[in-house]
């Protein structure tokens, strides 16, 4: 069975859940930017959460199925088509052959992941099949996906369509700011940085994507300005460079850097940062590592309750 | 030794301020115990100059327990003296064609071109760790009359295998990639495949040695026989 890629869209990649145990190497975990929408989309057609998917980003791909095929759409709200007919979002549904998928842009949010029922048979790489694009490899040719690309889907097994409680992801919708932890560097920061920080209305950068979202608003400074020996990055960082603007640094970030690392983005707020756009305006507030911690296990249980038994 | 929490799911390591062989001995010796425990709630290990970054699944492991590990594991691989580091050749070919830049660096260190080669392949270099891009190499060892600056304006484009020098660094693009640091020659080998086990060269912890080729070696070298790395 193979799909066609009649429209790319704006940026549009295959990704799974990461590439892990490589950044001793350099290797950034890439991985989808919105890990919980592209968990459910899988889970909807009753994929394993893992399984290979597509991520578009702010305007959607035009696809073409060769044969009849159950997908979903799930993250950003996204005006799709299948022919003029409007397709459902977060809801799993039947593509009849031949049919053109035209997904169009998104309204809030910056990604929308597409699932096919079996998954898209790609090649791992590094264990993954996730594209990462600066290091040309992963995914689809290790690129974005292009007019012309045929793309693979697995056909084995049997699977279980599931369905989503009714209002179950009105809470991801919810404005709110990203829950943040103290940084790497925390000591290099008085507190009036750290009033600042955590004060101040910040507007997403139009140079922002999957490497990194710069933010632009108050500026923050350590105490004083000096060199950072090279360290490790963690997913969400949030480093300072010497202008003062932050930069969350994300899922396909450098593996080390000599920037300050003030903050870092909480695991359960990852897909937040996923589907923050350009121009989008986003505070920062301090949570405890405890209630870092707490809030992954909760999103954890939450999601394996939001699916109808 | 200092442990920080720098996010829920990592904790950094720091055992100094300072680029020193002995206290990378200690990243080095840390990185390793890790890695030889396949403990699949790691997910991710960064060593740095001074530093290890440990990334892990937050859902399965908490920070004291993975405190309480890296203190086992610190003393145990602190004690472990005299480690034999693998010793990796790499054949450079410093050309002029391949290294742009080596006229203005024999200026500007007061050597003649030939003396240039001759130092910076003399040294056994210390492989610190990789980072920045796949691959990328922060090699420790550069003899300091080879210090250089930076070009004033990075090559918008500079091929992988190219060999350069910035600032006390010297070290290889692995790929294709725009960059600023001074071009002195060009490896025929290739210094990253996604599809080789392992993928890069190079680990963090290995000893490196340039060795020098004329332009006949470096066309004979297949690059094509050389693409997978083992």
């Amino acid at each position: 069975m193979t799909i066609r890629v009649v429209k790319p869209g704006f940026f549009t990649t295959v990704q799974d859940l990461g590439r892990y145990g490589y950044a001793h190497l350099g290797i950034s975990p890439a991985g989808a930017a919105d890990p919980l929408s592209f968990r459910i989309a899988n889970l909807l057609v009753g994929n394993d959460e893992n399984a290979p998917a597509l991520e578009m980003t702010l305007l959607g791909a035009t696809l073409e199925f060769e044969e009849s095929t159950i997908v979903a759409l799930a993250g950003a709200s996204c005006e799709c088509k299948a022919g003029f007919a409007q397709v459902p979002v977060n809801t799993a549904f039947d593509l009849p052959a031949g049919a053109a998928l035209k997904c169009g842009s998104m309204t809030t949010g910056a990604r929308c992941y597409l699932s096919v029922q079996g998954g898209f048979d790609i090649p791992l790489v590094m264990g993954s099949a996730s594209t990462f694009v600066a290091g040309h490899f992963g995914g689809f040719k290790g690129r974005r996906l292009q007019s012309g690309d045929v793309l693979q889907v697995r056909q084995h097994g049997s699977f279980r369509v599931r369905s989503l409680r009714p209002g179950a992801l009105d809470v991801l919708r919810a404005p709110r700011p990203l829950r943040v932890t103290k940084g790497s560097q925390q000591d290099w920061f008085g507190p009036e940085a750290f009033e600042k920080l955590f004060s101040s209305a910040y507007i997403v950068s139009e140079q922002s994507d999957r490497t990194g979202l710069r933010l632009k608003g108050e500026a923050v400074r350590p105490r004083e300005q000096s060199e950072l020996l090279t360290d490790g990055i963690p997913l969400g960082a949030i480093q300072v460079p010497q202008d003062g603007q932050p930069i969350i640094l994300f899922v396909d970030q450098q593996t080390t850097g000599g920037y300050p690392k003030i903050a870092n983005v909480i695991a359960a707020d990852v897909h937040r940062v996923g589907q923050l756009r350009p121009r989008d305006e986003v505070g920062l507030v301090e949570v405890s590592i405890a209630e870092a911690v707490q809030a992954i296990g909760e999103q954890e249980s939450w999601l394996k309750e939001i699916f109808v038994s | 030794m200092k442990i920080i929490p720098a996010s829920d799911s990592s904790l950094l390591v720091v055992f100094g301020n300072a680029i020193s062989p002995a206290l990378h001995e200690r990243v080095i010796g840390l990185f390793h115990s890790f890695q030889a425990r396949h403990d699949p709630r790691i997910r991710n290990l960064h060593p740095g100059y001074a530093s290890l970054l440990i990334d892990f699944d937050p859902l399965r492991l908490t920070h004291d327990e993975l405190i309480s590990v890296v203190q086992q594991l610190t003393l145990a691989s602190d004690s472990a003296v005299g480690r034999r580091a693998n010793v990796v050749t790499i054949p450079v070919c410093y050309d002029i064609e391949f290294g742009p830049d080596l006229l203005d660096v024999s200026q500007h260190a007061g050597l003649s071109p030939e003396e240039v080669v001759r130092l910076h392949s003399s040294p056994t270099y210390l492989v610190y760790f990789l980072g920045f891009s796949p691959g990328f190499v922060y090699l420790g060892g550069l003899p300091e009359v080879l210090h250089m600056p930076r070009l004033a304006t990075p090559r918008p484009s500079i091929a992988g295998g190219s060999v350069g020098i910035a600032g006390s660094q010297t070290g290889i693009y692995p790929v294709d990639s725009p960059g600023g640091w001074k071009l002195i020659g060009r490896t025929p080998l290739r210094m990253f495949d996604p599809e080789a086990t392992p993928p890069t060269r190079l680990q963090p912890g290995d000893r490196m040695k340039f060795s020098p080729i004329d332009r006949a070696t470096f066309e004979d070298i297949p690059r094509h026989a050389e693409a997978r790395l083992t």
